[in-house]
């Protein structure tokens, strides 16, 4: 019944498309796919017209029409594209030196979208990512989720808008070490003061909020426009996530009180001690973005960091994603992340979706991306092999229909094994400082 | 007191003494051990398969198939699936640099001058810091390490085994090589040098003054002098950090001029000027394959080992100085990448083995699992190069000194 009704559908698709003489259908057939949502598939076909996904199946239930173009992908692996929850591609500053928290800050205003960190990023795979500002204050300023859409001509050409037409992105905010500065003027000096600081500005939100409801329809009665409040007040009212930088055990404690206490929205970014507490983090329902780093240190909050945390999250039952913190670790290797959760017992099913799936919930985009499924974006990556092997690459990146990496291209190539013309955009790390700032410019 | 009665009481007491026992031996005496590998990756020959290796005294007792090598009957036995020599880190600074990053335990560079050829790595070298615990639990267990890359001559290196209480247990060659930066990295603030001609102008001169206090009946015998001397006398080679072509041209340039040896550290340009550095003569030890590009490191490729080695240059590969996280890279997953482009996997794993071993003139001790040499073993429960696969164990001289699963 089902496998007929989906030949159907197919064929209406088809024919639908021939008469209205939109784009033509192209089929992946042949190669195994992993849908993330649902078992992998042996003999996959996935067809995708007009940026979307048409139709997913088996060879045997799956037609193709005969305007369909097929590529035969045998051997190959196909998934949905990699969605990166916390990167810095595309040199992005936000906040300045002045004070701890600038809401009002948007990475929009920053980040440059001709640098080729982006195109290395196509080339691990990325096909969505959020791209933030550091880590060296409170709250750094907004974030932005973007497609890493090939030859945009200005940021608009990779933004990804909501049901109201209004970009989607989220706003940056940390705990810990990085933001602490002694003797840093407005900045704070201690933990506690840290979160005080947090606390008295989401306060001051409530009350701006509560005059602007105050007011209703009377103009005349609304509080000056503060772009600093009205971002913490989309925050407040749960459109916009808070990005939560946070490393050891009692930062990660305190992420989650602060969120609890004034109902935002929030996902861990980091969570380098989060074995230590999986159990509460499970109990807040807070999703996990993890990074995987090679060796522990290089700062004290983060000398237990272990590639644990993915197994231990799991086992919480909370939802755990990974993040590149591209320059900290590298777009190109971001399937690496997976690999390294698996040695460390996380399960293969769970780690794959923790490069696709989880990752596009955290971001709100379980509805369009993070799966291959029929009626979501056309975002799909090929893999010479399985994705959790060291020597597997990234073939072939295509967002919403249009390929934007093919490694057989000499020109693509270069972004992914490096080499001249591979990063001297002068971009590599120019901003880096979200797990810290020692590499590269200021806070 | 305590109370010896009945059989229950025997068999505790007996297992205490073992436990006594065991925890007495184990840090110190050599072990006989046996150590089958489905897979055992000599490095001296074929990989055999069905291999195992005898250890006694700390050495390499006997190698070969299961079929042809008895194991003697008191001989503990260890089983994995892939044996390999232990590793080597051809360069690293870990236990100069330890892992909080903190002023205390980041010994490998002193701020205070551009010139510091005397400053020894053995001085700085903590045998028991934790990055050198972790690198040993991946199965590396020969470090060359020392002064980092940063300042135009910022010290000398060693070369320690990944174990020992302290520097005199872990050290092998306590004066490796002296380690320079040429490019931006030596650059100082507020002193020379400040560009590249400067860099090149300060160490000429020294090497000049070097070559003409060796040509004095009364050699100058302050501690600059005394190491240079060595260099002059090439007893010990330059270990120059060089990203950019320029800069290795310039490298090979002062040997040549100064017909000292050198080793050509990083050369993330090589791949642009591999005829070059081959007819030189003289080896790379190359950059971490997944080190960030940029820099003095734009043309940074993960395909850089390959193309040195197929041009005939003799490469190591390392996992370098790091800044950050991660405080140190793990040479084994460096290799790896570098396998999954296009070096072969028994290249790969010569260039953290036998041919680092080589490049650092300890070959005939390390880097091979062969009859007379260290019984330096790392073991694995599948492909060492594979993301999910576990180093199960490491021993060194004979002894095991990791079995976390890691």
């Amino acid at each position: 019944m089902l496998r007929n009704l989906l030949v159907i559908g197919v064929l209406v698709i088809v024919l639908t498309c021939t008469v209205s003489g939109q784009q033509r259908p192209v089929a992946f057939i042949n190669a195994r796919i992993i849908p993330i949502v649902g078992a992998p598939i042996e003999q996959g076909v996935l067809i995708i017209q007009n940026g979307k996904i048409t139709a997913i199946g088996d060879a045997r239930t799956v037609r193709l029409s005969s305007d369909v173009q097929t590529i035969d992908l045998a051997g190959k692996v196909i998934m949905p594209g990699l969605v990166d929850t916390h990167s810095h591609i595309g040199g992005p500053a936000g906040a300045d030196s002045t004070a701890p928290i600038q809401p009002d800050v948007r990475i929009l205003d920053s980040l440059n979208p001709r640098a080729l960190s982006i195109q290395r990023a196509q080339a691990g795979g990325i096909t969505t990512a959020n791209v933030m500002p550091g880590s060296g204050h409170l709250d750094s300023g907004q974030t932005l989720y973007l497609k890493l859409r090939d030859d945009p001509v200005k940021i608009d050409d990779l933004l990804i808008l909501d049901k109201n037409g209004k970009y989607m992105g989220g706003i940056k905010f940390a705990n810990g070490t990085n933001s602490i500065r002694s003797g840093g003027g407005s900045f704070p000096g201690t933990r506690a003061k840290s979160a005080a600081l947090v606390r008295e500005q989401f306060i001051k939100a409530q009350e701006y909020r509560d005059k602007i409801s105050k007011a209703g329809s009377d103009k005349t009665k609304l509080p000056p426009r503060d772009l600093a409040m009205e971002a913490l007040v989309e925050v407040l009212d749960g459109q916009r996530t808070v990005h939560f930088h946070t490393h050891r055990h009692d930062d990660i404690v305190t992420a989650l009180r602060l969120s609890k206490e004034f109902g935002f929205r929030i996902v861990l970014q980091h969570v380098s001690e989060a074995w230590k507490v999986a159990d509460e983090i499970a109990k807040a329902k807070a999703p996990s973005s993890i990074i995987m780093i090679d060796a522990p240190g290089g700062k004290l909050e983060t000398m237990d960091v272990d590639y644990k945390n993915g197994a231990a999250l799991e086992k919480a039952g909370a939802l755990a994603g990974f993040h590149t913190d591209d320059g900290v670790t590298d777009s190109r290797w971001f399937l690496r992340s997976a690999g390294l959760a698996v040695r460390a017992g996380m399960s293969r099913e769970k780690a794959l979706y923790g490069m696709t799936m989880a990752n596009a919930v955290m971001l709100e985009l379980q509805d369009r991306i993070g799966s291959l499924e029929v009626g979501k974006d056309a975002d799909v990556i090929v893999l010479s092999g399985d994705p959790l092997s060291v020597y597997t690459h990234v073939e072939q990146t295509w967002i919403e229909g249009k390929k934007v990496f093919d490694r057989s291209d000499p020109k693509d190539r270069v972004y992914a094994t490096g080499g001249k013309g591979a990063s001297d955009d002068g971009d590599a790390h120019s901003d880096i400082h979200c797990f810290d700032g020692d590499l590269g410019g200021g806070n | 007191m305590l109370k010896v009665k009945g059989k229950k009481a025997k068999f505790v007491l007996t297992a205490m003494l073992l436990l006594i026992s065991g925890f007495c031996l184990m840090p110190t005496a050599y072990g006989q051990l046996a150590v089958k590998g489905e897979t055992v990756w000599t490095m001296a020959g074929e990989p055999i398969k069905d291999g195992v290796v005898l250890i006694n005294g700390g050495k390499i007792e006997k190698v070969g198939p299961a079929s042809s090598t008895q194991i003697p009957p008191n001989y503990r036995v260890l089983s994995a699936k892939v044996v390999t020599p232990g590793l080597i880190d051809a360069h690293t600074v870990i236990g100069l640099n330890g892992y909080l990053n903190q002023p205390h335990d980041q010994m490998a560079l002193d701020g205070g001058a551009s010139f510091q050829p005397e400053l020894r790595a053995t001085d700085a070298y903590n045998a028991e810091e934790k990055l050198v615990e972790v690198v040993r639990q991946y199965g590396i267990t020969t470090i060359h390490t020392g002064h980092q890359p940063g300042a135009l001559v910022s010290g000398q290196t060693m070369i320690a085994k990944t174990w020992g209480k302290n520097v005199d247990e872990a050290t092998i060659v306590p004066t490796a090589m002296i380690a320079v930066t040429l490019g931006s990295g030596a650059n100082a603030s507020g002193r020379s040098p400040g560009t590249r001609a400067k860099q090149v102008s300060m160490l000429r001169a020294e090497l000049i003054k070097a070559q003409e206090n060796e040509a004095k009946t009364e050699k100058a015998k302050d501690l600059k002098s005394l190491i240079m001397a060595r260099v002059i006398k090439r007893e010990i080679p330059l270990l120059i950090t060089a990203e950019a072509a320029q800069d290795i041209s310039t490298a090979l340039r002062i040997a040549k001029e100064f017909n000292i040896r050198i080793v050509l550290d990083g050369a993330a340009d090589g791949h642009l000027i591999a005829n070059e550095i081959k007819a030189s003569g003289f080896p790379v030890i190359v950059h971490a394959t997944m080190a960030r590009p940029g820099g003095d490191r734009a043309n940074l490729s993960v395909e850089n080992a390959l193309k040195l080695r197929a041009a005939g240059i003799p490469i190591a590969l390392q996992s370098g100085y790091e800044s950050y996280v991660p405080k140190t890279r793990i040479v084994l997953f460096e290799a790896a990448m570098a396998a999954a482009n296009g070096l072969s996997q028994r290249d790969a794993l010569a260039s953290i083995t036998i041919d680092a071993a080589k490049l650092l003139g300890i070959d005939s001790r390390v880097g091979s699992i062969a009859v007379g040499k260290d019984a330096d073993i790392a073991m694995y429960d599948g492909d060492p190069f594979e993301f999910t696969s576990h180093c199960t164990g490491t021993i060194i001289n004979g002894v095991v000194v990791s079995e976390v699963i890691k």
